[in-house]
């Protein structure tokens, strides 16, 4: 058994992949956008005449308005960076 | 543009054009694709197997925004203003148009899982065409049926109907409405065809 290597194994590490970080800090950031527009809806306390329901509650239609812009945008964004990567792809 | 004045609705009676039209994208977004899993289980061209699979990607997403939407709208029209809103969530969160929206959207992530997690190409398609299939199916049961059976806030009901043209929407409210049904589901469309492309392209690149 000469040729079996005993520490085979140790070099069987792990790289650090780039992109796979850069792509969990994605996932992560719109976790947390997401996280903070469900507490947005839900303030607590006694909420009669707070900013939301003012002017005929007509800040709730901005505020989905805006969910809705930032869900398509953040999701068209993600795309065009896979449309780049498979672009930089071509060129190599 | 005038919209009727109703107590508690107030001003985001005009969530109309985006809430529902959300759902209303979504619908037609999942229509196209079990329609395309259909045409691949009848051809075994893999082009409308991904036709099929980003079909309801993009369904999937508008859907996710239709929650969003719905959680924002329904925290300043069924939430009880008195209370915190936690005791209100309890109530809310029991509604079943709500559950079934999202057994639904829970039936479709259980696709694209499914579909991820098989290597060959042939068995992933016909795979994931038959369980688009039997997603389609459990969509109206959950999310048009059940709701309506049972007691809910959210209109669609038999004593609290959707789109009614007594109480809710009138005429001037339908001008928008249903534009803004073809222009949400034509950006839908629009999306959808830029990432078919590109898999297209991807698939062609690895084939080479």
């Amino acid at each position: 058994m000469d040729h079996y290597f005993k520490d085979q194994v140790l070099d069987f590490k792990r790289k650090k992949n780039v992109s796979m970080i850069k792509s969990k800090k994605t996932i992560l950031f719109i976790y947390l956008t997401l996280l903070s527009l469900l507490s947005y809806g839900q303030n607590g306390g006694v909420a009669m005449a707070d900013e939301m329901r003012s002017n005929g509650k007509i800040y709730v239609v901005i505020a989905v308005m805006a969910t809705i812009l930032a869900g398509l945008i953040l999701y068209l964004y993600r795309l065009d960076r896979k449309i780049s990567r498979l672009e930089k792809d071509a060129d190599q | 543009m005038p919209v009727p004045k109703l107590p508690l609705l107030q001003e985001t009676i005009r969530n109309l054009y985006f809430h529902v039209c959300m759902w209303f994208a979504m619908m037609i977004l999942f229509t196209i694709s079990v329609v395309n899993a259909i045409k691949y289980l009848r051809t075994f061209d893999l082009k409308y197997d991904i036709y099929s699979r980003h079909f309801a990607v993009t369904g999937i997403i508008f859907g996710i925004l239709g929650y969003a939407t719905g959680t924002i709208w329904a925290s300043y029209t069924w939430a009880d203003p008195n209370k915190p809103a936690t005791e209100s969530f309890s109530t809310i969160a029991r509604d079943p148009k709500l559950i079934g929206a999202a057994i639904a959207l829970l039936v479709y992530f259980a696709y694209l899982i499914l579909r991820d997690s098989m290597n060959d190409m042939d068995k992933k398609a016909r795979i994931s065409g038959v369980y688009n299939i039997f997603a389609y199916a459990i969509l109206f049961p959950s999310i048009w049926i059940l709701p309506r059976i049972l007691p809910s806030l959210h209109p669609g009901n038999e004593d609290n109907p959707a789109l009614d043209v007594k109480n809710d929407i009138d005429g001037s409210m339908r001008v928008v409405f249903y534009p803004a049904v073809i222009g949400w589901t034509l950006l839908g469309v629009w999306i959808t065809t830029l990432k078919i492309r590109f898999s297209i392209l991807k698939e062609k690149r690895m084939s080479v």
